[in-house]
């Protein structure tokens, strides 16, 4: 196995025309970011609000979207331009996603099995149904499910939880170099979440893949990942092992990303400030609340 | 304020599927309380048997939801089952449902889809007067007046779910029912819509229920909470000694699975970081 860094992000921005069909204005979705993941396999996680730039990075890593500045090389290779360029097939098996939405991300027309089984045929990694089925099944366990368990079954037939699972086990199936997960357990449930998010970890140390996690929860970045970078305004404001970012901030838009995570064992300050001498329903006026709240 | 007796709710005409199974808690006035659990307990179920919108299959099978509410004109006591809560909708009630993109109606500008959800009482006075009033009052919830002009569309998801709270809150109803109101929604956003939430009800003192699967939410923000399991109650009390002091197992998994900033990481779980 090479040396070379996983992924090697440098300067990498993105723009996006907005306004008039003349004369708009650019503006910068992600600007000038670099990061790179090292050869050892880890989790790099990309925290921020939404609109941050964190997805659109995604998706130039995912080769969805290309780069307007900068470059991306994987495992030392360029993802884009004419030199030397990876070709889809070789970079789908290297790279793989997993999405927010994992009812979104399968058809609902198609048994699941079909689904993890064409993956395998299309990516060119099983030769016959039955290869394919055996690599499905073996991806399938490393999530603790098995092909028999879900076999014949369509997607409003599993759960949130279960269904995010097979995603995961999808985006196993040619054995990756790299998966890119955009936000795969907002939508799973709080008691499900670290079922997910504690499987990522397993899959790093026993398979040795590599996952970039794009989040909007510090919480959840803090206790998975080896390294963390904070985006703002498409930015990277800050990055670093998450102990130290976390544990001693030194940026604001950090600490108010913190601050704002709704955690047991500290309440929020600003809800003892809130104002509570509004009048009583009895003497309200007739046209409604007339002062609208001023924590807005 | 709503007394819930024994109540089981459920789906269907041929058959019956229960998604509530003999629940019973209530609700008084001038609180905010939190309903939780896992997709699938019955906690949105509950919520609309709480509404009284039984226009989709939706059946009380056994047992009463019942409502106490005083008319504001006349001052005259109102005791009604949920079923009859029509009337009381979008003037003693309101409601937020979840996903605030399904909601809205994607052809209609915000303007409308406000001035549509409000009672006679409050539609007094010329269009251009309305107006100014409910721009005058989307204003403090940090949206500006050209927001009445837009389509859903054309609005991010945190502005669209603030038109909603809005909206819930302009008619200053007594009771305010919140279906998952941030679950979509990112932290610093989220924060933001909650705050604006308990301003809400301390300002009018009436009555919040919030259905959400995040604890975290819960903790933060209501006074009494009431925690789902497979269509039951595991639990149910004040927040904090809830939190201080689970009794049931199911209460402690939840609450023990909460990721938390500066505790234990899944590194050090596995071991010497291979």
């Amino acid at each position: 196995m090479s040396d070379a860094p996983i992924l090697e992000v440098r300067n990498v921005s993105r723009s996006y025309r907005k306004g008039g069909f003349f004369g708009g204005t650019h503006f910068k979705a992600v600007d000038n970011v670099s990061f790179t993941l090292p050869a050892k396999p880890q989790v790099f996680s990309i925290v921020g609000e939404s609109g941050s730039g964190k997805t659109t990075l995604a998706r130039m890593v995912l080769r969805l979207v290309e780069p307007s500045e900068g470059d991306i090389r994987l495992l030392g290779r360029p993802l884009t331009g004419k030199e030397g360029r990876i070709d889809n097939l070789e970079f789908r098996r290297l790279v793989q996603p997993i999405f927010q939405n994992p009812f979104e991300a399968f058809s609902a027309y198609l048994p699941i099995e079909d689904y993890l089984r064409r993956t395998a045929l299309n990516l060119k990694v099983a030769r016959s149904v039955e290869e394919a089925d055996r690599l499905a099944d073996r991806a399938l366990r490393s999530v603790n499910l098995s092909l028999e368990r879900i076999r014949g079954k369509y997607i409003r037939q599993f759960s949130g939880g279960e269904l995010q699972r097979i995603s995961v086990a999808r985006a196993l199936i040619p054995q990756p170099k790299l998966i890119v997960a955009d936000e795969p357990v907002s939508m799973v449930d709080a008691s499900l979440r670290m079922s997910i998010v504690n499987l990522f970890r397993t899959i790093v140390e026993e398979q040795g893949v590599s996952f970039i996690y794009i989040t909007h929860d510090l919480s959840t970045a803090y206790y998975l990942s080896d390294q963390v970078a904070i985006m703002n305004h498409g930015r990277v404001v800050e990055s670093g092992v998450p102990t130290d970012i976390l544990d001693n901030p030194s940026e604001a838009y950090t600490r108010e990303l913190m601050a704002a995570i709704p955690t047991v064992g500290e309440r929020w300050s600003e809800l003892d400030a809130i104002d509570s001498t509004y009048p009583t329903h009895s003497s309200r006026q007739k046209t409604g609340l007339n002062q609208p709240p001023a924590n807005a | 304020m709503i007394s819930i007796d024994n109540v089981t709710v459920g789906y269907g005409t041929a058959g019956f599927i229960t998604a509530v199974d003999g629940v019973s808690f209530t609700i008084g006035s001038n609180e905010i309380i939190g309903i939780a659990g896992e997709s699938g307990s019955g906690k949105s179920t509950l919520m609309r048997a709480l509404y009284g919108d039984f226009s989709t299959g939706l059946r009380i099978k056994s047992g009463t939801v019942t409502g106490r509410f005083t008319d504001a004109a006349t001052g005259k006591a109102i005791e009604k089952p949920s079923s009859q809560f029509r009337d009381l909708w979008w003037d003693q009630i309101s409601y937020i449902p979840q996903g605030s993109m399904s909601v809205l109606n994607p052809l209609m500008k915000i303007e409308k889809q406000v001035v549509d959800g409000l009672p006679k009482r409050e539609r007094g006075g010329s269009r251009r007067e309305l107006r100014a009033r409910i721009a005058k009052f989307l204003a403090g919830f940090g949206l500006e007046e050209n927001v009445l002009d837009a389509y859903p569309h054309q609005l991010s998801g945190g502005m669209r779910q603030r038109v909603l709270v809005a909206i819930a809150a302009f008619v200053n109803p007594r009771l305010i029912l919140a279906d998952e109101p941030t679950t979509a929604l990112d932290v610093v956003v989220q924060k933001k819509i909650l705050l604006m939430m308990v301003e809400i009800q301390r300002r009018l003192q009436n009555t919040l229920v919030l259905v959400s699967h995040d604890l975290g939410v819960h903790y933060q923000i209501t006074d009494r909470l009431v925690i789902m399991y497979k269509g039951r109650i595991v639990e149910a009390g004040r927040t904090a000694e809830i939190f201080a002091n689970p009794r049931h197992d199911y209460t402690r998994n939840l609450i023990a699975s909460l990721p938390r900033l500066h505790g234990q990481r899944a590194v050090d779980r596995v071991g010497a970081g291979a």
